[in-house]
């Protein structure tokens, strides 16, 4: 059974990180962007998630947004959006980071080859700064796939809440929660792991 | 070749250039000194319009660059331009820094661009180095990596901002060696540069800039030996 709730918990994790990580490039590349707006836009969004707890950002989306939108929302959906939504905002000011700690020379080298503005981008900065990413983004990973057991709350079947229905039935408080951190500890580990070897990889002078 | 006429350029209220008047002809090697501050590596980024001009005309090969209708990327490639500090890509090999721009820009095949590409770096010396990464070439091995970067667009002309001030003294050699050599062949370039072997040598004109005016010019041997204006003199005394 908790296995069932590790299962969700993991499959929540991806596909809220992988939507959050487009959402964090993209809110990344808008708050440089030249466009004022687009600037003011990013920061709201970055701002306003930064600046609210996560729960409560879970009980808006599951509670508060159908009641103003008059439909019902899946709580599983309702907990991907929660977790693409609040990395979301913290990936765009890692991705912001790494790109503002591109030397201006790269740039200028690439313009002054006649590369445009945009492939100066895609082929001299953004690889570059990807790689810089990688250790402060597979923290936020790690973050948001623990944070997936507040999900709790609007009662996703993940792995927190598996623990909790057994305890209800079993009373074994300390087996079950030891049993729970030690399945967290192995999915975070291995996360780190998985990171650690991209890293690896994409380091030229190894 | 390149004309500009009553170049303004500021930052802020800060005036950098004040009235450049300056033609440089097919063919030409202008070496350009002065003091740091008197705004020669801005005039040198103005001409491909690393920075936007203030006010005034620069025209290369035939085209205004601040013109609506012009293409600037296209521009640049017409101006090749090595900096100080080279700006090679790091996470690309040598090889790949060169062919860049053929394959992107001048939407090479990539045999044709790697030929290319394997040509220029054996024309600065360093055919061994092809798939070698720029953090494990010395500085002056840099450099000529980002000549031959350059040289990979078949530019018309060259700019070179302080191309050896950052490197060690046992280096600045081989670059300089290289420049000669491009002199020789005919290529335009505009130096901006304090090696007065270098000027002595090749340069068919050198120029003096101070606080952001052409303060004098004139061919090497003259300005070197028998300066007109004071704060010419005042500054290679300095630097002899």
């Amino acid at each position: 059974m908790l296995l069932v709730g590790m299962k969700l918990t993991i499959l929540i994790t991806i596909f809220g990180l992988v939507i959050g990580f487009f959402l964090g490039a993209l809110t990344g590349l808008l708050k440089i962007s030249r466009n004022l707006f687009f600037r003011k836009l990013a920061g709201v969004y970055i701002e306003s998630i930064r600046g609210t707890p996560i729960m409560v950002q879970v009980m808006f989306i599951y509670f508060g947004l159908p009641m103003a939108l008059g439909m019902r929302i899946h709580p599983m959906m309702a907990g991907i959006a929660a977790i693409a939504v609040n990395s979301g905002a913290y990936i765009a000011e890692l991705v912001r980071g790494a790109f503002q700690s591109i030397d201006t020379g790269q740039t200028e080298a690439g313009r002054s080859i006649g590369l445009t503005h945009f492939q100066t981008m895609y082929y001299i900065i953004w690889p570059q700064a990807l790689k810089r990413m990688i250790p402060p983004l597979g923290n936020q990973f790690i973050i948001s796939l623990k944070d997936t057991s507040l999900l709790v709350v609007v009662g996703v079947g993940e792995l927190t809440r598996t623990g909790q229905e057994i305890i209800a039935a079993n009373f074994r408080a300390f087996e079950v929660w030891l049993t729970v951190a030690l399945m967290y500890l192995v999915m975070t580990l291995s996360l780190s792991r998985l990171l650690n070897y991209f890293e690896k990889k994409m380091d030229i002078n190894k | 070749m390149i004309k500009i006429k009553n170049l303004y350029k500021n930052f802020g209220t800060l005036e950098v250039l004040k009235g450049i008047n300056l033609d440089i002809s097919k063919g030409e090697v202008t070496v350009i000194m002065g003091p740091s501050g008197s705004g020669k590596s801005t005039l040198l980024r103005c001409i491909n319009r690393l920075e936007e001009i203030t006010s005034g005309t620069v025209i290369v090969d035939g085209q205004d660059i601040m013109d609506k209708g012009t293409n600037i990327n296209l521009i640049r490639t017409e101006a090749g331009m090595v900096f100080q500090q080279f700006n090679l890509f790091p996470h690309k090999t040598t090889l790949e820094n060169v062919t860049l721009g053929p394959l992107k820009v001048r939407k090479m095949s990539k045999p044709d661009a790697e030929k290319l590409g394997r040509q220029l770096l054996e024309k600065v010396g360093l055919a061994d180095k092809a798939d070698t990464y720029p953090d494990h070439l010395s500085g002056g091995q840099k450099q000529r990596v980002a000549i031959a970067r350059s040289l990979a667009l078949r530019p018309k002309a060259m700019l070179f901002d302080e191309p050896t001030s950052a490197l060690d003294p046992e280096l600045v050699g081989e670059v300089l060696e290289v420049m000669k050599q491009l002199g020789r062949e005919g290529m335009t370039m505009v130096v901006v540069t304090h090696e007065m072997g270098f000027a002595r040598e090749v340069a068919d004109r050198v120029i003096f800039m101070d606080d952001g005016i052409i303060v004098e010019e004139n061919i090497p041997t003259e300005i070197f030996s028998n300066p007109q204006n004071p704060r010419t003199q005042g500054f290679l005394r300095n630097i002899l």
